[in-house]
């Protein structure tokens, strides 16, 4: 099936084949790569407090945070441009309303006086090769002029890539690759910006769901970050498959507890491999096991919330944690871009 | 703690034997159900097992081929196979033994990862066949290929061996230097 039987022990990717390679060549080569090892490569780092990160101000990206978010994986954008977006602004605006007014029957009452902001995030990125990240943003203009301009969120996305080298490498120059699409909002509205993408700049949009293998990983990764005090007890929700209803399985572990746990398993530090990843988890499991007698690992996990950032089989995720989240991110963009391959 | 060897028994008249071993009960029944109902000139007996090892006070037949089921979603039938693997003597690694994968369609699904079982199979040299045990006709081809193969392991196939089977399904593969 492939012919790369790497060892254990590395933990690079391959970049050094790849020199001089036409980027179709690259993307054949980055296709099949991933196909035949773990997505997280056997080793991963634990999210650290990227250098951009000083750029980002907390009071800017503070309304990132406590919020669900809806997760997307997008492909690349084609000709777009960070100059034109009072003109995307605009077109989108126009776009929405004449969407709206199509409608069989307007609601009474229903605002249709919207308004379209993009604008940029800056130093929500991973290195300086990622596209800037951009964010949109549907407001509702407010009647009345006494009243502060800048009116209702109705619906917030932004589009963002974190670390994505492996999908920029072999993509050419007129593409935008933002990988991770994140939407909060009436699901109409999200409906209406992604078709309105899809026509203007031919990319596509798919729901990206998170499987049971990454959220362990994800659990693995929060639970690693050192954190001042934790807001949130750690939180796993298992589904099990029976009969006509499913049961759920909610496991809460104070967080302290976790991460002594996790402290007692991990070894190398800066890097978390899977072997301690599974680790993790079965200790979790076998106390489980052992005060229950039901084996867990039987089950499907489909949540898992710890004082960092909690995450939905479904994918929706909710960052909690200024501090890490880059790291989260960067790990959301991997999944993202695995995914559009 | 009884280890199964290939050769512990005299082998029956055109009897051919393959035993399912995982913790999936209605797939597996399903699965024996679908290879009992193949057209074969031998005569075919399914065993099913939780796990190994075997209970030693039944009387069975020699086992020519056997195959674990691991099913993607579940990391428990995954523990088990490994665990099971224990009790089977090396000798019927030799092309009597292979592992069957379930559930790598549903992606959102799993809890294993496909390259954790890749890893498994290569490391007792066994070939890995992925079949999605749940769909009707995915199940009817895969039981067709069982069959064949059993009968190829219960040496019913002149001048086919397990052996030579199992370099056959090898080469398919990319061969790893460290397999020579």
């Amino acid at each position: 099936m492939d012919s790369y039987d790497i060892p254990e022990s590395t933990s690079s990717r391959l970049k050094d084949h790849f020199i001089g390679a036409t980027p179709l060549q690259k993307r054949l080569e980055s296709v099949r790569k991933l196909t035949s090892f773990v997505p997280p490569s056997p080793q991963r780092k634990i999210p650290q407090c990227s250098q951009l990160q000083e750029d980002v101000d907390p009071q800017k990206v503070a309304f990132l945070l406590h919020k669900q978010w809806t997760l997307y994986s997008l492909t690349p954008l084609y000709k777009f441009s960070y100059t034109n977006l009072k003109e995307y602004s605009k077109f989108l605006s126009a776009f929405i309303v004449a969407e709206k007014q199509k409608g069989l029957a307007v609601e009474v009452g229903e605002d249709l006086n919207i308004k379209v902001i993009f604008s940029t995030l800056l130093g929500m990125k991973g290195t300086q090769r990622d596209p800037d990240a951009f964010l949109v943003q549907i407001l509702s203009k407010s009647h009345l002029p006494s009243e502060n301009r800048e009116g209702k969120v109705l619906w917030t996305g932004w589009f963002c890539c974190i670390f994505g080298d492996s999908l920029l490498e072999t993509v050419s120059e007129d593409f935008t690759c933002l990988p991770l699409f994140l939407a909060n909002g009436a699901e109409t509205n999200t409906a209406l910006i992604g078709t309105w993408f899809q026509k203007t700049f031919d990319c596509h949009f798919s729901p990206l769901a998170i499987n049971a293998f990454n959220l362990s990983w994800m659990a693995a990764m929060w639970t690693a970050c050192k954190m001042d005090h934790y807001v949130a007890t750690t939180e796993f929700l298992w589904s099990v498959p029976c009969g006509p209803q499913s049961l759920d399985i909610s496991y809460a572990i104070h967080s302290e507890d976790a991460k002594a746990l996790w402290d007692s398993v991990h070894k190398a530090p800066g890097e978390v491999t899977q072997e301690e990843v599974d680790l993790f988890m079965d200790c979790l499991c076998s106390h489980f096991h052992r005060h229950f007698k039901i084996h867990l690992s039987a089950t499907r996990l489909v949540r898992v919330s710890t004082s960092v950032a909690s995450a939905h089989t479904n994918g929706k995720i909710k960052i909690l944690c200024h501090k890490y989240l880059i790291g989260v991110l960067a790990y959301l963009t991997e999944l993202a871009i695995f995914q559009i391959e | 703690m009884s280890v199964l060897r290939p050769q512990d028994q005299l082998p029956g008249l055109n009897a051919a034997t393959i035993l399912l071993v995982g913790k999936e009960d209605a797939l597996l029944q399903r699965l024996a159900d679908s290879m009992l109902r193949e057209d074969c000139a031998s005569s075919l007996k399914v065993h099913l097992a939780h796990s190994l090892p075997l209970p030693s006070d039944v009387n069975r037949p020699r086992i020519d081929l056997i195959v674990f089921v691991i099913n993607l979603h579940s990391k428990y039938s995954l523990q088990n196979v490994e665990e099971s693997l224990r009790h089977v003597d090396a000798t019927f690694f030799l092309g009597k033994v292979g592992f069957l994968v379930t559930g790598a369609g549903r992606d959102s699904h799993c809890s294993v990862h496909r390259s954790t079982v890749l890893k498994l199979a290569r490391a007792y040299r066994s070939p890995l066949l992925f079949c999605d045990l749940e769909v009707e006709g995915f199940r009817v081809s895969m039981a067709q290929r069982l069959v064949r193969m059993l009968q190829v392991c219960a040496g019913h196939v002149p001048g086919v061996s397990a052996l030579s089977l199992l370099s056959l399904l090898r080469s398919s593969e990319n061969p790893c230097l460290e397999d020579l």
